[in-house]
C-alpha cells in the first residue's frame, strides 16, 4: 500500500495544519498505540481534533482522479485503487473527547469507493467523542461508502453524524453498521444521526440511540439484537434490491429515490450477511 | 383500499351519492352468500360496490372476487382490529373511507353494500355508515333467536332468516321464528330464504331494488335511472 | 391542557385508530410481546422512537401553512423508511383529516387537504390541534399519547391482558410522555423541520413489513 501521489500536495495546500499541530497529533497517536485497545486512564489527556478529506473528480476521458486526499491522523486515507480509498486507522479510538471529521466530495461524473481496513472501536475518554462525515455527490457521480463496523466499547460516549447530499442524478451506496460492544461487553452510549437529501429534499433521516434504557432491548427498537445496520441505495447508478422481508432483514423502498436495506443481527458477521 | 379522496365530500344528507346498505348478523349466517346473491341478481342492472369487514383475513372479499359476481376492483376489504362492531357503529371512519374510495373510483354508483364482520345480536350499523340495513340470522342457531331480540333483530330494516333448508335438520320451527320476529319488529319486514337453493336471493333483491329506486328519487335531482350498468 | 385536547387524544374519536396496533399484533405473533413486562419494554421503546418522531412532526404542524404542509409531509416520509408504516400513517391521517374537517372546520385543514390528500397522521394531528386552539406542546403530547395507547389497547385485546394492569403501565409512562412532548416541542421551536427528531425503530420497521404480508390479521397495522 503506497501513499497517493497527490497526498503531499494536498497537505501542502493546508497551511493551517501547522507543524506543531501535527506533532501533537503524532504524540497522541503514540499514546494510543501504546494503550492498545483498552482504555488506560491518564492517557490521551489531550483529545484529537482531526479533519480528513477526499475529493474525486472526473478527469479527461471520464477517468476519476483523486484531486484531494488529505489524511488527518487517526483518519489516514490510502488510495487502494484507481477510484478506491481505504481509511486506515493509525490509532485506537476515537476516544472520548476526540472530534473527527471526514469530508467527501464526488464531483460531476466521478466515482469513488471508500472502505476501511478495520472496524472502528469507540473507546471512553474525557468527554464525548464525535465522528462527522459529510458527503456530497454531484450529478452523475457515484459514491460507495462501505467502511467496517463501528464497535461501541463499554463506557464510550459517542456521536456519529452523517450528512449525505445527493444531486438528483447522483448515486450512492452507503453502509453503516453499529455493533453494541465487543463480545459479551455492555456498550456505552451512542447517538447517530443520518441525513440524506436529494437536491435538498429529504430522502432519509434516521437517528439511532444506544445506551438509553428506554431503547436498549426494547422489542420495538433492537429486540435482542447485538448490532444494527443499514444500507442506503440511492440513485440510478446502483441496482436497487427487491423489496421484501426476512428474519432480521427488510428491504424498504423509500418514498424518495432510494431503497434502504435494514438489518438487526446477533453479531457483525451475520449483520453483514443480512445487509448484502 | 386507500386513494386520494380526502377532499371528496358528500353532503351529510346523502345527496348525490349511492344508497349504502349494511348487511350484519352473527358469524356464518350467510352474509357473504347474500352479498354474492345480490350482486348476481342486481349486477346486470345496477352500478354496485362492495365493502367487506373481515375479522381475520380478506377471506370474504377473496370469496366474492373468486365468485366472479362483481368486478374484483369494486370489492374493498377493511380490517377491524378485533372489533367488527366498532367498525360499523362507533368508529366508521375506515368503512366510510372504503365506501367513498369506491364511489370516487367507479362512481356514480347506485348501491354500495357493506358487509359487517360476523358479530353478535347487538351489532348494528351506524346511520352515518348505512342508510338501510339487513340483519341476517340463520335457522341453525335455533328458533329461539328472534325471540331473544337485540338491536339487530328489532331495528334492522329487513330481517332475513336464512338457511331454511336446514330447518328440518336442526328441528327449527319457522312459524315460531316468524311469529316471534313479527312481535318484536313492529311491522318491519321479515323474509325467509335458503341461499343454497335461491342463489339469486330474489325476494331480497326485489326489496333492495325498491330501496334503490326510492333513494335515487329522493337524493338525486333530476332522478336518474338505475338501469343499464 | 384543554378540553379540546382531551377530545382529540381520546381513543373514542371516530377516526379509524382502533383498527391499528402500531406493530403490536406482529410483535405478539412473533412472541416478542407476551405479557405486561414485555409490553412495557415495547411501549417505552416505541415512545422513544416513533412516538418522539410523531410528536415532533405534530408540534411542527401546529404552525405550518402554505408550502409548509408538503414540506412537513416529506419530512415525515424521510423518517418512515417502511412502506407499510407510511401507508398506515397516511391512511390514519386521511381518516383523521376527514372527520376533523366535519368536527372542527378550519381553513388550515382545507388547505392541508388540498396540499396533501393523504398526509401522515402526525401532520394532521398537529394541524387539527392548531384548529382546536392547542399549542405545539399539546399537539406533541397528543401524538406521544397516541403512540402508546393504541398499541396498549391492541395488546389487551390480543393477549387478554388485565386491562387495569395495562392502564397502570400507561400511568407509569406519563412522565415519559411529558418528557417526549417537551423534547419534541423544543426541537420544533428551533424552527427547522429538517432537524426534528428522526429516531428509527428497526424492529418496528421489520414488524410492519412482516405484518402487511401476513394473511391472517385483525389489525390494519
Ligand atoms: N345450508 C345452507 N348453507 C348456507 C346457506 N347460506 C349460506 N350457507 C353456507 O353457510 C356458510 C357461511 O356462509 P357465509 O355467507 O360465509 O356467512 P357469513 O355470514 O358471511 O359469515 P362470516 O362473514 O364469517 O360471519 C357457508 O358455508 C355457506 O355456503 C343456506 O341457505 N343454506
Ligand atoms: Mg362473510
Amino acid at each position: 500500500m503506497t501513499a497517493p501521489p497527490d497526498r503531499a500536495q494536498s497537505e501542502r495546500a493546508q497551511p493551517e495544519r501547522a507543524l506543531s499541530e501535527r506533532a501533537r497529533d503524532d504524540r497522541a497517536q503514540a499514546d494510543r498505540a501504546q494503550a492498545g485497545w483498552a482504555h488506560a486512564p491518564g492517557r490521551a489527556a489531550r483529545s484529537i481534533h482531526a479533519r480528513a478529506a477526499v475529493v474525486a473528480e472526473a478527469g479527461p476521458g471520464g477517468r476519476t482522479r483523486l484531486t484531494t486526499l488529505r489524511s488527518a491522523p487517526p483518519l489516514t486515507l490510502r488510495q487502494t485503487g484507481p477510484e478506491r480509498v481505504h481509511l486506515v486507522s493509525t490509532a485506537a479510538g476515537p476516544l472520548g473527547g476526540d472530534h473527527l471529521e471526514l469530508d467527501i466530495l464526488v464531483t460531476e461524473g466521478a466515482t469513488l469507493e471508500l472502505g476501511s481496513i478495520a472496524s472502528t472501536l469507540v473507546l471512553p475518554g474525557p468527554g464525548r467523542s464525535a465522528m462527522v462525515v459529510t458527503a456530497q455527490v454531484a450529478a452523475g457521480g457515484r459514491l460507495t461508502f462501505a467502511p467496517e463496523p463501528t464497535v461501541l466499547a463499554a463506557g464510550c460516549d459517542h456521536a456519529m453524524t452523517v450528512r449525505l447530499a445527493l444531486h438528483a442524478d447522483a448515486s450512492a451506496y452507503w453502509r453503516e453498521e453499529i455493533v453494541f460492544g465487543r463480545h459479551g461487553e455492555t456498550p456505552g452510549r451512542c447517538h447517530a444521526r443520518f441525513d440524506a437529501t436529494v437536491d435538498g429534499r429529504p430522502l432519509l433521516r434516521q437517528e439511532f440511540t444506544v445506551g438509553d434504557p428506554a431503547v436498549d432491548g426494547s422489542p420495538a427498537v433492537y429486540g435482542d439484537a447485538r448490532c444494527v445496520g443499514n444500507v442506503l441505495v440511492a440513485g440510478p447508478g446502483f441496482t436497487h434490491p427487491e423489496p421484501g422481508v426476512a428474519p432480521g432483514r427488510a428491504v424498504l423502498p423509500l418514498a424518495g429515490p432510494g431503497t434502504l436495506i435494514l438489518a438487526l443481527a446477533p453479531d457483525a458477521v451475520e449483520l453483514r450477511r443480512r445487509l448484502a | 383500499m386507500g386513494g386520494n379522496h380526502a377532499d371528496h365530500h358528500h353532503a351529510p344528507d346523502g345527496h348525490g351519492r349511492a344508497l349504502r346498505l349494511g348487511i350484519g348478523g352473527p358469524v356464518g349466517s350467510g352474509k357473504t352468500a347474500l352479498v354474492a346473491a345480490l350482486c348476481r341478481t342486481l349486477g346486470p342492472s345496477m352500478r354496485l360496490g362492495v365493502v367487506t369487514n373481515d375479522i381475520y383475513t380478506t377471506e370474504d372479499a377473496d370469496f366474492l372476487r373468486r365468485a366472479g359476481v362483481l368486478d374484483p376492483e369494486r370489492i374493498s376489504a377493511v380490517q377491524t382490529g378485533c372489533c367488527p362492531h366498532t367498525a360499523i357503529r362507533d368508529d366508521i371512519a375506515a368503512n366510510i373511507d372504503a365506501v367513498e374510495g369506491l364511489e370516487e373510483r367507479f362512481g356514480p354508483l347506485d348501491l354500495v353494500i357493506v358487509e359487517s364482520g360476523g358479530d353478535n345480536l347487538t351489532a348494528t350499523f351506524s346511520r352515518g355508515l348505512a342508510d338501510k340495513q339487513i340483519f341476517v340470522l340463520d335457522v341453525s342457531g335455533g328458533d329461539k333467536v328472534p325471540r331473544k331480540g337485540g338491536p339487530g333483530v328489532t331495528t334492522a330494516d329487513l330481517l332475513l332468516i336464512n338457511k331454511t333448508d336446514l330447518a328440518p335438520l336442526v328441528g327449527a320451527d319457522l312459524t315460531v321464528m316468524s311469529r316471534d320476529a313479527a312481535a318484536v319488529r313492529d311491522g318491519k319486514p321479515v323474509l325467509f330464504t335458503s341461499l343454497r337453493e335461491d342463489r339469486g336471493a330474489h325476494s331480497v333483491a326485489e326489496w333492495v331494488t325498491g330501496l334503490v329506486h326510492d333513494w335515487a328519487h329522493h337524493h338525486r335531482a333530476p332522478a336518474p335511472t338505475t338501469s343499464t350498468a | 391542557m384543554n378540553a379540546m385536547l382531551l377530545l382529540l387524544a381520546d381513543s373514542r374519536l371516530p377516526a379509524g385508530g382502533h383498527a391499528h396496533s402500531g406493530g403490536t399484533e406482529q410483535a405478539v405473533a412473533s412472541g416478542a410481546v407476551h405479557d405486561v413486562a414485555s409490553l412495557a419494554a415495547f411501549l417505552r421503546g416505541r415512545l422513544a422512537t416513533a412516538g418522539l418522531v410523531a410528536a415532533g412532526l405534530a408540534a411542527a404542524a401546529v404552525t405550518a401553512s402554505g408550502a409548509g404542509w408538503a414540506e412537513l409531509d416529506a419530512e415525515a416520509d424521510a423518517r418512515t423508511a417502511s412502506p407499510a408504516q407510511r401507508e398506515a400513517a397516511r391512511t390514519q391521517g386521511r381518516l383523521l383529516l376527514r372527520v376533523a374537517r366535519r368536527i372542527w372546520p378550519a381553513p388550515a385543514l382545507d388547505e392541508l387537504a388540498a396540499a396533501v390528500p393523504s398526509p401522515h397522521h402526525p401532520v394532521v394531528l398537529g394541524a387539527v390541534a392548531a384548529a382546536t386552539g392547542c399549542s405545539p406542546r399539546d399537539a406533541a403530547l397528543a401524538a406521544a399519547y397516541n403512540a402508546v395507547t393504541g398499541p396498549a389497547t391492541a395488546a389487551v385485546r390480543l393477549l387478554g391482558l388485565d386491562p387495569v394492569e395495562v392502564h397502570r403501565l400507561l400511568a407509569g409512562l406519563a412522565p415519559a410522555l411529558e418528557d417526549t412532548a417537551a423534547t419534541a416541542a423544543s426541537a420544533c421551536a428551533a424552527g427547522e423541520s429538517a432537524r426534528l427528531p428522526a429516531h428509527a425503530a428497526p424492529a418496528l420497521d421489520l414488524l410492519a413489513e412482516q405484518h402487511i404480508r401476513t394473511e391472517v390479521r385483525l389489525f390494519i397495522s
